[in-house]
């Protein structure tokens, strides 16, 4: 745990320090960033759906379905957005990390960079860090978007209109929900990829020891995705 | 500068890992123009010894110094300038799989940012065509053999220009034809004025590269000295590898 806080430390050190590895960082968004679109993109409408779908069948009763918009963006944009865009993001991310660095560590090509000069936490960890800084907050919105979308298209069955569905955001969400909505996934993001490096980096072991380290590191991660969103909740609170 | 400066020293160094102890009190001494290889049999901690002098592992006690500088307990960023006098090659070749092999052999003229981009491919060019492989420039090390692999491997480290090149059993898994050319490799280079350390079970290619001769077993330096004292040496370990050269098995 220290020496994971350690390499965190120096890899945020390094982030706006030189040389910055632009290449480096523009792969890696691309791979970490991009690739996990489709992934977010059906996360999003399915869970959209299907809280549409619970919040009106509870609703109904107290002829109150019209709040369903509502409902649906603040559980998605306050919790199941970030988490759950993290938690898939984490599953495909964090294994690559893990595999592409832990296969470099048995291959002694971290070694090799190393003797060549290079600040291996500079070149190989910053970029990545980097990279799902930026991108978790942009999935997550974009999962939230979809999520609502999917939301309407369930809600419009039950004769809901947009305005109805619209109108019912502001009644629920204060800025602050936004913020929260942000803050997490930054958070995630960071803990993705730290959690990745971090165990790749201490991969030893050969090509079995590649696979369990991929496995350790979504683990861990998934968990304290988990953990870190109830403490980042709870500070919250406080200041609402 | 002092000869005393021009060397690479190891002193004392015990190293375990794990629990386990890989080196007691081992001793070296790599002086410029003086070739040596360490000879010892799988899993006797041969690598090992290698990252230890880079400073790629930590010793338990004892001190590595490069030309005269103590690097043991500095910082990485520290010694890393006086590190760069020396390149390595490494077992599996461990080239860079994400990168072209001209941008493999490049790499630290790249990282350095020094010269312009012209220029390092014509060094990267120069180098290829020193190791024989030029025509694989943009090619990526998944598509090389086990042979070229080495080749381009030596041919990075010999771009940054090093006095010192260590090679990690760079014959092993090679056909003859291989080994003689990459035994050929490591004396042009002798030529050349680098130092090379070698480190092999392969005595064919130890006696046709080197002077001196380090022989490591059961965790410690068991003989040290040049291939006639070897030859003539009685300790029962070191006769025991060298059994096999001197008669034929099958006779
Ligand atoms: N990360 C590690 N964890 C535990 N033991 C290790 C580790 N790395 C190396 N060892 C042990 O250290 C010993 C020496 O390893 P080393 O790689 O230096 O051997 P070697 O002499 O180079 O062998 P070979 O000729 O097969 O390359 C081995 O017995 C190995 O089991
Ligand atoms: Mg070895």
């Amino acid at each position: 745990m220290q020496d994971f806080c350690a390499l965190s430390c120096r890899a945020a050190a390094r982030i706006f320090r030189k040389p910055g590895y632009y290449r480096d960082f523009a792969i890696q968004f691309d791979k970490l960033g991009f690739g996990s679109l489709f992934i977010c993109f059906l996360t999003g409408l399915f869970t959209g759906m299907v809280m549409a779908l619970q919040f009106i069948i509870q609703l109904k009763p107290f002829a109150a379905t019209s709040y369903v918009g509502g409902m649906v963006a603040v559980t998605m944009i306050k919790e199941l957005g970030p988490v759950l865009a993290s938690l898939m993001v984490a599953g495909r991310v964090g294994s690559a990390i893990t595999a592409e660095l832990g296969t470099m560590m048995v291959t002694e090509q971290v070694d090799a960079m190393r003797v060549e000069g290079t600040d291996i936490i500079q070149r190989l960890v910053t970029p990545r860090l980097k990279a799902m800084l930026l991108a978790m907050p942009l999935l997550t919105i974009l999962t939230d978007v979809v999520s609502l979308l999917g939301g309407y298209i369930i809600a419009a069955g039950y004769g809901i209109n947009p305005t109805m569905y619209l109108s019912a955001f502001t009644q629920f969400i204060v800025p602050l929900d936004y913020l929260e909505g942000l803050v997490k996934p930054l958070v995630f993001g960071g803990l993705i990829a730290m959690t990745g490096c971090y165990v790749g980096l201490g991969t030893g072991g050969g090509a079995e020891g590649v696979g369990s380290a991929a496995k350790k590191a979504v683990v861990a991660s998934s968990i304290m995705i988990l953990m870190c969103d109830f403490f980042i909740a709870k500070i919250i609170v406080v200041f609402r | 500068m002092t000869t005393e400066e021009r060397c690479i020293r190891m002193d004392k160094i015990c190293y375990s890992i794990g629990g386990r102890t890989i080196l007691t009190d081992f001793d070296l001494l790599l002086e410029q123009g003086v070739n040596r290889t360490i000879l010892g049999v799988s899993g006797s901690g041969k690598t090992t010894i290698l990252k230890l002098i880079l400073g790629l592992l930590e010793p338990d006690s004892g001190s590595v110094s490069i030309n005269g500088l103590t690097i043991t307990g500095l910082k990485e960023a520290q010694y890393r300038e006086q590190r760069k006098k020396i390149a390595i090659v490494f077992q599996g070749g461990a080239l860079f799989d994400s990168m072209t092999v001209g941008e493999n052999v490049g790499y630290r003229l790249f990282e350095e940012g020094r010269l312009a981009e012209r220029e390092i491919e014509e060094i990267v060019r120069e180098k290829l065509r020193f190791v024989g492989v030029e025509p694989a420039l943009d090619l990526y090390p998944s598509e090389l053999s086990g042979g070229m692999k080495k080749r381009v491997a030596i041919a990075r480290a010999l771009a940054a220009d090093p006095d010192y090149i260590f090679f990690d059993e760079p014959t092993t898994g090679l056909d003859p034809i291989g080994v003689y050319n990459i035994c050929n490799l490591m004396q042009r280079l002798q030529a050349d004025g680098k130092t090379t350390l070698m480190v092999t079970h392969d005595l064919a290619t130890a006696f046709a590269t080197s002077q001196k001769f380090t022989f490591l077993h059961q965790k410690r330096l068991v003989f040290d000295g040049s291939e006639s004292e070897m030859r003539a040496c009685s300790i029962p370990e070191v006769r025991e590898f060298l059994l096999p050269t001197e008669q034929s098995l099958f006779v």
